[in-house]
């Protein structure tokens, strides 16, 4: 297995290179250094003089891909991509173009992110298998087509209509709960507590969908019938059989995002004003900050592939047939 | 019970209690500490992090509403007079200025041989800094914190966790070091070149500081005490000179900036420490002031505090304003000692609904009105604009002021079609059809659709207020309007037509070709939007197609860089009350072209005889002769018409009831200082309004126990059906 893994982990350096490569050049085809040095130093009596410093000060007046004045790997070296990408691989993210150290914003912000991703990912892994596995039992029934509709119903509705409909009712009309903002410590709890709510019932109709459809092919197999045969009670023949030999499926969708909650959500974060790397990257991206957009591109990916091979190990974990090689 | 059913009831017990527990202390949906309930402490919010708070830097109001209650520059506005008034800050008197020829002999100040004008400037003894790490010296007078490599910094990754902190005295080299920052180009400010073509010898002194950073090692400080700067002169402890070349009157309004606010070299000498950048630990994270205020922490992520200063010199509230401010319950706190509230909370509210749902919990004491808020907040009648009832039942107070800004459409001079180019005749036909594009450019009926009616029509680049503008009659532009019973009418749409057809385009086509006229307006956004179809039905009024052409901000920048642009929306907001800062919207030298995109004159206007007078007024104190000038050069802005039409924005602001002495200051955001607050009467209410609606608790819960029960009686119904044979019993 350990050597499946070197390959894996070496088989991610030229994807990074790639997804590094890519995002240079959509940033820099929408924003010339130029342009991000005037959006930070802002509209009033700039001149071009100041321009031109900040872009050296920031190591943005080399030329972008090829630097054509430089002799030998100069000519690759000294330029942006090259001075800006290089730290990365050794996971060094450096200062951000406003001058702050991104790596000591990063550990701050992951945080919040998770406080809210972790328990809206548990609970709500929890709640669509019990959910699943109950509408399984009753397959072909009144309660089976009713969850169905409902999951579907679900489905249907835009991710912010829960957001603001939650807002609406919880924290304006009942009172119950603040309508958003953050305070860390033991006060966490009251803002995470609609937000993850939010985020279980907003996921209940897909992921219910999903389960529902995995156990209800293992639930038709051999080994099901037998122990039916046997006289297994229900609820020991869905949470013993079905549901271990359902979860190599489930497991490809859920072990390749746990790396990935530390990125946070847009969407969520945004509307309640969580304060973790979700909305850090939403607010570099509209300061026009290359620094951090790179660098949250770049973690996103190497979290995305530890991700994809966590996927493979747990395979191994779960279903001995299955040899990495 | 038996044993499933009494661990559901347990977990029910237990939930209810931590639910309740946490709650006991207020309000369950207060966004706020409980411990924080009843304290005098002002609750308002950010919609982004500042990207600076170092002085030298930052120049974006919402920076400066953090930073200007911390930091004291020389001068500051009154906060109650209007006009707005200049008056001393950290100084015993106004600084006195002194004329000088070339040789250093004093001149009158109209004289042909002015050269330099000496700004003498002397300090109130007994101000102190803030508590500041920075600050901490040791029994033998050495700084508490000295790191000799980053390794020393490890412990520490806020300001927060340096445990020693000192003070000092504010003295006249504070100001001069500040100075010197300014001009160091290294750190960029935004002024720098502004400053450089006034005070003298700043550009000799960048010269000097960038040649000695570039010999340091890096991360090395540079002590900017060692390094001369002639326009700048230390005379003693607390009087020290600044050197212009020339005349500048509007610098008097320049010294009431943060800019010019002092920083000790300590605090220098501290954030220059290794290690201390990689920590985020700088000057532009964590500022150190003599100011009513001082940050003590800074979290844009989640909140930004300020508390009172300790060691803040002895203020008053004045006891002097306008004639309405008595009535108004503004001189009730005359000659109290500020500033009134301890704390000052800042929270992050990206989302205007929140925001202003938490406004109306109570949990913000101020807020402004956002679109969708508008009509709840607001309700237009009869009598003009006022408190909706649902408000004024709650107390809440409104505060309008016109903000001392001009957003404004306008025209590229430079444009073949449309601007000023071409033989005389081309020209003034030009100036024709900018004139009919003028007339059925309704500002009104915009500021009432787009803007809920915050905002009159424009009939110069000067706001009301500021000395040079022109009320009734005598202001209006009669390339646009009549005065018709005592107010200024728009000309009718026909006028319009029948100059389009002096101007060659009757009906909108072109009198040669038959071609009909397309003009494009170049803006941000992908458009589509209400505003511009709205502007497409303007134009269509007249014959001429509106061409939309929607860009992202940095192509719009660089077409307006280029001069590319045809037509565009723009806006200005004034960095001090005086005419020429607004005048030089339009004056030909500041154009975007010609100074590379530095310029602020949007439209490339370049009119020979308005350039001269601007250069005129520019060096003369309000006067009559300037205000001559004044009417001159709007004159020629209403005949060329470099914009076909502006308004000023108004600023709506909602205080809750237990607000007190709050009076809009377009310019100065060092306000914060003169408001004060009642918390107790802010407990009061928002326990009033947040009491928790508990019946839902209960319906979620007997919907699941209604939806479950059949659920669990089909489950039992088939654990215990019994399997019958084929065929049945026989």
């Amino acid at each position: 297995m350990l050597a499946y893994i070197i390959r894996r982990l070496i088989y991610a350096i030229p994807i990074l290179i790639g997804v590094n490569l890519l995002t240079f050049a959509l940033f820099f085809v929408v924003n010339t250094p130029e342009q991000m040095a005037r959006v930070q130093l802002g509209d009033k009596h700039v001149t071009e003089e100041a321009v031109q410093e900040w872009k050296a000060q920031r190591g943005y007046d080399k030329p972008l891909l090829i630097n054509g004045e430089a002799e030998g790997a100069g000519t690759f070296t000294e330029t942006i991509f090259f001075e800006k990408s290089l730290s990365l691989f050794a996971l060094d993210f450096g200062k951000s173009d406003a001058g702050r150290n991104i790596a000591a914003d990063i550990e701050q912000r992951m945080w919040p992110s998770l406080a809210v991703a972790l328990p809206t990912f548990i609970i709500g892994i929890s709640v669509n298998i019990a959910f699943a596995l109950f509408v399984v039992m009753f397959r072909a029934s009144i309660f089976d087509t009713s969850a169905m509709i409902l999951c579907v119903g679900l489905m249907s509705v835009s991710g912010v209509f829960y957001v603001i409909a939650g807002q609406f009712f919880f924290a304006k009309e009942w009172s119950l709960v603040p309508i958003s903002g953050y305070l860390g410590g033991a006060d966490a709890w009251r803002f995470l507590l609609l937000p993850v709510i939010i985020g279980v019932i907003s996921g209940i109709g897909g992921g219910t969908r999903l389960y529902r459809t995995l156990f209800l092919e293992e639930a038709n197999k051999d080994y099901v019938r037998t122990a039916r045969a046997k006289g297994v009670a229900e609820l020991t023949v869905l949470f013993r059989h079905i549901l271990p030999n359902g979860m190599i499926p489930i497991l490809t969708s859920v072990v390749v995002v746990i790396p990935s909650l530390f990125m946070g959500s847009l969407l969520v974060e945004s509307f309640f004003g969580i304060p973790g790397l979700g909305s850090y990257t939403l607010d570099a991206i509209q300061a026009q900050d290359f620094a951090i957009v790179r660098s949250m591109v770049f973690l996103g990916s190497v979290l995305y592939i530890i991700g994809l091979l966590l996927t493979d190990i747990s395979y191994t974990l779960v279903d001995p047939r299955v040899r990495l090689s | 019970m038996n044993t499933q059913g009494s661990l559901v009831v347990a977990a029910l017990a237990v939930a209810f209690t931590f639910l309740t527990s946490g709650c006991s202390e207020g309000a369950w949906n207060n966004p706020h500490p409980a411990d924080e309930a009843g304290k005098n402490i002002l609750y308002s919010n950010f919609s982004g992090p500042p990207k600076h708070l170092d002085p030298v830097i930052s120049y974006s109001s919402d920076e400066g509403r953090f930073i200007d209650q911390i930091y004291d520059p020389p001068l500051q506005y009154h906060y109650l007079k209007r006009p707005f008034e200049l008056e001393p800050n950290t100084l015993s008197s106004m600084p006195e200025i002194v004329y000088l020829d070339a040789e250093g002999n004093e001149v009158a100040s109209d004289s042909p041989d002015l050269a330099y004008s000496d700004y003498l400037f002397e300090l109130t003894p007994g101000i102190y800094y803030q508590p500041h790490p920075a600050l901490a010296l040791d029994t033998s007078g050495a700084p508490v914190y000295a790191f000799e490599s980053s390794d020393d910094a490890a412990p520490y990754s806020s300001l927060n966790d340096f445990s020693e902190t000192g003070t000092r005295e504010l003295v006249a080299g504070d100001y001069a070091y500040q100075l010197k920052r300014l001009a160091d180009p290294t750190l960029l400010s935004p002024i720098r070149g502004l400053m450089s073509e006034y005070i003298l010898g700043m550009n000799e002194f960048a010269e000097i500081a960038k040649a000695e950073r570039e010999a340091q090692q890096e991360g090395e400080w540079l002590d900017l005490r060692t390094l001369d700067f002639s326009g700048v002169e230390v005379i003693d402890r607390y009087r020290f000179r600044i050197r212009l070349k020339g005349k500048y009157p509007q610098f008097s309004y320049w010294l009431a900036f943060h800019f010019f606010a002092p920083i000790p070299f300590e605090a220098d000498r501290f954030y220059s420490m290794p290690g201390m950048a990689d920590r985020n630990i700088t000057l532009d994270w964590y500022p150190i002031g003599t100011g009513p205020y001082m940050m003590t922490q800074n979290d844009p992520n989640e909140a930004i505090i300020l508390e009172k200063n300790p060691n803040y010199r002895d203020d008053f509230y004045p006891a002097e304003g306008e004639i309405s401010d008595r009535a108004a319950g503004l001189l009730d706190d005359a000659g109290q000692k500020i500033p009134f509230i301890d704390k000052v909370v800042y929270r992050l509210e990206k989302e205007s609904i929140p925001l202003w749902s938490k406004f109306l919990q109570g949990y913000y004491d101020r807020s402004g009105i956002a679109s969708d808020s508008f009509d709840q907040a607001i309700s237009v009648g009869s009598e003009g604009i006022g408190l909706s009832d649902e408000m004024r039942e709650r107390g809440i107070s409104l505060d309008v002021a016109v903000t001392p800004g001009t957003y404004y459409f306008g025209f590229n001079m430079l444009d073949d079609v449309i601007g000023d180019t071409g033989s005389a005749e081309e020209r003034e036909k030009k100036r024709l059809l900018r004139q009919a594009i003028a007339i059925i450019y309704d500002q009104e009926e915009y500021i009432s659709i787009f803007y809920n009616g915050r905002g009159e029509t424009a009939m110069s680049p000067i706001p009301p207020g500021i000395f040079g503008y022109q009320e009734g009659q005598e202001g209006m532009n009669e390339s646009v309007f009549d005065w018709v019973d005592g107010e200024a009418v728009r000309k009718n749409t026909e006028v319009a037509r029948d100059l389009m057809v002096k101007a060659g385009y009757p009906d909108g086509r072109d009198a040669e070709t038959g071609e009909p006229l397309v003009l494009n307006l170049d803006t941000v956004g992908s458009g589509g939007s209400a505003a511009q179809s709205w502007l497409i039905k303007q134009f269509k009024k007249i014959g001429i197609q509106l061409n939309i052409r929607g860009t992202d901000y940095n192509r719009f920048k660089d077409k307006m860089k280029a001069g590319n642009a045809q037509m565009f929306q723009w806006g200005w907001l004034a960095d001090y009350p005086d005419a020429e800062n607004f005048l030089f919207l339009l004056y030909g030298p500041n154009g975007q072209v010609v100074t590379q995109g530095a310029g602020v004159n949007s439209s490339n206007f370049d009119n020979a005889r308005y350039n001269a007078l601007f250069e005129e007024m520019k060096l003369m104190e309000n006067s009559p002769e300037r205000m001559e000038i004044i009417r001159e050069m709007i004159d020629i802005l209403h005949h060329e018409m470099p914009w076909a039409s502006s308004f000023h924005p108004h600023s709506y602001v909602l205080n809750n009831a237990w607000v007190y002495n709050s009076k809009p200051h377009g310019i100065s955001k060092s306000v914060l200082k003169y408001l004060r607050i009642d918390p107790e009467q802010r407990a009061r209410m928002q326990a009033e309004w947040n009491s928790p609606v508990l019946w839902p608790l209960f319906m979620v819960v007997v919907i699941i126990l209604v939806t479950a029960l059949p659920g669990y009686l089909a489950y039992r119904r088939r654990l215990n059906h019994r399997i019958r044979p084929a065929g049945g019993d026989k």
